[in-house]
């Protein structure tokens, strides 16, 4: 069932005052800090959900784009001295013409193979950074110089002067993190909104159907692929300037299983809902931390129980319930049939 | 092709003289030995209502296949506006104007009625990928006409309570309009309807028969898969006989009622 | 240097045999239910690390394997009872959730119980090791070896002799028919998954002393299993046999020739080269898809 009731609601711009909002309610540098890596997450998981919930396409080995865009930017601005903006645009073009060469192959497959091919390229990356110490700095992770825009430093242990207002690196790295969550969502919309959206979702309605009306089903599969890991490589590369040292971590399998976890917690197809799953996965592990040695078990029932009783997803489960609750219009022909 | 679309009258001597529309010579498919489609020849000509039918087994949904480029043929020749088109995938035929209905639906159930129908009209948009993902006014005026154009089709085909329904609470019936309104939408030359009446009770068949009828008089080649005779003898120019994957009998609906081959396949089948 | 390719043909066809038991595990749940668990490698975890625990406790070995294996089957049928079966009408990628859920979660209690710190297992046999043409075999890969095969063996007659496997046979080709038929075929999921535990828990005993045990062993060993399953084509016996010794060997010749670093690349390498070519795996159906 397409879930709409989300996004006829001007998403954007009430994303854009939460955004906007919520320093307010943060307490203080951790919460900020917490808050600055989820938006970078969420922005990589509106774009995983191009690939998984709209195409129907599944990939268990996205992180490996999103550490590919990491390590990039890691290596070529710290190793090369290059600056931030061409290292990241380096990285992407790397990450794109990588996604586009397997793509070709790894897309033509279905179901499980797949789910299996995606897992093996994801797990390959991430061996090869964690092997190759001399250019990644092998398990022992890499210190990330920190972002500079036209020739400005943004560190987040320095202050600004901006419009003659004190702000703190902190802060000013947290608004853009939201700006770059919005323009995510905002591109996300409008492809969705496409006739190459329109292709992308009936690839995943049915790929029959979209073939005999004329659309080349695996350009768009592929297009997509390509697109998601831009979005994955891009997000990798500001969260390795933002967090200033990085490990394998950032491409394991681990943690693409935790960006297509946010996809489906959150609500396949629901550009607000994987945001959603992002938030509340990236922060149950806060949560957790109370129950220490109990957290793993924990997460993991979580989640178990989440998806057996939610089965769509958070957003598309309560949005459903929501519409329940509602008195329907008398004249709905999708309420008045059979 | 145009100067024949005006033809509705068809007879044995036209078969012959005109250039047909598509032509399927000694084609052959099996599955695992056995043979689906054997040996068959037919041509259709321009603007004709061209009907297959054969007992449950006799190869009418491979032969659709075939056709439309989901099945690759083993053996012979599909030619389309005189062009050799076996083999091709079915989005290049798409391009060559061949569309077409499934038996069971292939509809698009993460999608609005509308946007199924949209997405037939694929082809015919703007589909430039930076403006598609910086929303410029030129892709949203191509959308609102298209979306427009949608609209009118799905009224055209009988749906038009169904505009903005989720495909996925509308009622069979409707769907199977629907998925004729999106095949229409892609401007086809000739389009395939796989049973459109199957699953429909009498009141939905008739209406189903007077869109039919609709298309074709709009010049599109309707060539369709069909269990219910009543329908398939009172809208067919001609009408082609499988049995067992070959041609049992082709001809005027009267020639095939009065056919003895199809008499004894029918009720010795 | 013949004596160096027996070696790592040794300790190849060892490991493969494990991932050969995890295959068939991955093998019969998916014919069953179409459902790719990957919680699988946790029951050689599961296994291997009760079996640790009654040993020290002084429980005789076989009584400490039949117990252990008893676990995991129980685990098993919970794991199908409590999280596969309230969900089966999901979508495919929300069951892998699901089972990599349950994944997370059995991770999470063994290293409540057993902690994060790796536990040894002595071999079954006192003697350790015997000479063969110059090289050493392990004779817990013996072990291995045997228990595999008596494993694949029962599987075997159990699919083709017994009334059951050819109701689970029944219900993998056509679960609708099946159940017309009289089968009750939550009753066969329940069983696939049971025996799949089995299978894994097998495994991980056997494997535990070649290679030390630990509570996150599974999340490597169930993802090779897989590997080796899709080797073989999803669904078919054999395919996961023969992939999973191929797997094994595979990794054993690059660790000793090319580099060990690399020894896990393998496995992933060999399947997306295979799936390249063969998009459904070296024994996979090839069917043609239906509209």
């Amino acid at each position: 069932m397409a879930l709409r009731l989300p996004e006829r609601v001007p998403g954007l711009p009430v994303l854009a005052l939460v955004l906007l909002l919520l320093p307010l309610f943060l307490g203080n540098e951790f919460h900020l800090d917490i808050a600055t890596q989820i938006a970078l997450i969420a922005a990589t998981v509106v774009g995983l959900n191009l690939l998984v919930g709209y195409g129907g396409q599944v990939s268990l080995g996205h992180a490996a784009f999103f550490g590919m865009g990491a390590y990039a930017s890691a290596i070529l601005t710290g190793t090369y001295g290059w600056t931030s903006i061409p290292a990241l645009l380096c990285g992407a073009l790397l990450v794109a013409v990588l996604a586009w060469t397997l793509g070709r192959p790894i897309l033509r497959l279905k179901g499980h193979y797949l789910s299996m091919a995606t897992l093996g390229m994801g797990i390959i990356i991430a061996i090869v950074i964690n092997n190759e110490g001399w250019l990644t700095g092998g398990p022992d992770g890499l210190a990330v110089e920190p972002l500079t825009v036209l020739g400005a430093e943004l560190s987040i242990f320095d202050h600004y002067s901006l419009l003659g207002l004190e702000v703190s690196g902190a802060m000013l790295w947290y608004g853009l993190a939201a700006l770059l969550l919005l323009l995510a969502v905002w591109i996300a919309q409008n492809l969705v909104d496409s006739p190459i959206g329109r292709a992308l979702r009936a690839v995943h309605g049915s790929e029959v159907a979209a073939r005999v009306v004329g659309v080349d089903t695996s350009h768009y599969k592929l297009l997509i692929f390509v697109i998601s890991a831009v979005y994955a490589s891009v997000m990798g590369s500001f969260y390795a300037h933002y967090t200033g040292f990085i490990t394998p971590q950032v491409a394991s399998f681990e943690h693409s299983i935790e960006l297509i976890t946010m996809v489906v917690l959150g609500g396949m197809a629901s550009t607000y809902g994987v945001i959603l799953g992002a938030v509340l996965l990236m922060l149950l592990p806060q949560l957790l931390t109370d129950f220490q040695d109990y957290e793993m078990m924990m997460f993991g029932l979580i989640l178990m129980l989440t998806m057996i009783f939610m089965p769509k997803g958070l957003l598309p489960t309560l949005s459903e319930a929501v519409r329940r609750l509602r008195p329907r219009p008398a004249t709905t022909p999708a309420s008045g049939q059979e | 092709m145009n100067q024949n679309v005006q033809q509705t009258e068809t007879s044995r001597d036209d078969t012959a003289r005109l250039t047909p529309l598509l032509e399927v010579r000694g084609l052959g498919k099996a599955f695992g030995g056995v043979h689906a489609v054997d040996d068959l020849s037919f041509r259709i000509l321009p603007g004709e209502v061209y009907a297959v039918i054969g007992p449950n087994g006799a190869g009418k949904t491979t032969l659709f296949n075939l056709i439309t480029g989901l099945y690759q043929p083993d053996q012979g020749e599909i030619s389309l506006k005189g062009e050799a088109v076996q083999g091709l995938p079915p989005e290049r035929l798409a391009r060559l104007g061949m569309s077409r209905t499934f038996q069971n639906l292939q509809i698009c159930m993460n999608m609005t009625a509308l946007e199924n129908v949209m997405l037939g009209r694929h082809l015919h948009l703007k589909r430039n990928f930076l403006a598609a993902l910086l929303r410029w006014p030129s892709l949203r005026a191509s959308e609102r006409t298209c979306r427009a154009q949608a609209e009118e089709l799905i009224r055209f085909v009988g749906c038009g309570d169904y505009v903005d329904a989720d495909a996925a609470a509308m009622p069979y019936g409707a769907l199977k309009r629907l998925e004729i309104a999106r095949a229409l939408a892609t401007q086809p030359s000739i389009l395939l309807l796989d049973e459109p009446a199957a699953g429909l009770n009498s009141t939905e068949t008739a209406a189903l028969e007077q869109l039919i009828r609709k298309v074709a008089a709009g010049g599109i080649t309707v060539v369709l898969v069909e269990h219910d005779m009543k329908l398939v003898m009172s809208i067919s120019d001609r009408v082609l006989v499988l049995d067992y994957g070959r041609k049992l009998a082709e001809g005027t609906p009267r020639e095939i009622r009065d056919n003895p081959d199809v008499i004894a396949a029918y009720l010795g089948g | 240097m013949f004596a160096e390719f027996l070696q790592y043909l040794f300790s190849g066809v060892t490991i493969g045999a494990t991932y050969a038991l995890v295959a068939l595990g991955f093998t019969l749940v998916y014919n069953a239910s179409h459902v790719i668990n990957f919680a699988q490698g946790e029951f050689l975890m599961i296994g291997g690390m009760s079996t640790v625990s009654l040993l020290a406790m002084g429980v005789p070995l076989p009584l400490a394997i039949a117990m252990a294996v008893a676990l995991a089957a129980v685990l098993g049928v919970a794991l199908h009872k409590l999280a596969i079966a309230p969900a089966r009408k999901a979508d495919v990628i929300t069951l892998i959730i699901i089972t990599i859920g349950a994944s997370i979660f059995l991770r999470g209690l063994a290293q409540i119980i057993w902690g994060k710190e790796f536990h040894a297992m002595p071999s079954f046999s006192a003697t350790e090791s015997v000479n063969v043409l110059g090289a050493v075999m392990y004779t817990q890969s013996l072990w291995v070896l045997a228990v595999a095969g008596v494993l694949v063996l029962l599987l075997a007659l159990f699919f083709t002799r017994t009334l059951m496997g050819k109701a689970i046979l029944a219900t993998s080709m056509n679960p609708g028919a099946a159940r017309l038929m009289g089968i009750r075929t939550q009753f066969v999921l329940m069983l696939a998954f049971m025996l799949a535990a089995v299978l894994g828990a097998m495994a991980g005993i056997m494997v535990a002393p070649v290679t030390l045990t630990a509570y996150d062993i599974g999340i490597m060993l169930g993802l090779k299993g897989f590997v080796a399953a899709a080797i073989g084509g999803m669904g078919s016996g054999v395919g996961a046999v023969v992939g999973g010794l191929l797997l094994g060997i595979a990794e054993a010749m690059t660790a000793g020739y090319i580099s060990s670093d690399y020894k896990d690349a393998v496995a992933f390498l060999l399947i997306l080269v295979i799936l390249f070519f063969m998009p459904r795996g070296l024994f996979g159906a090839r069917v043609a898809e239906r509209v």
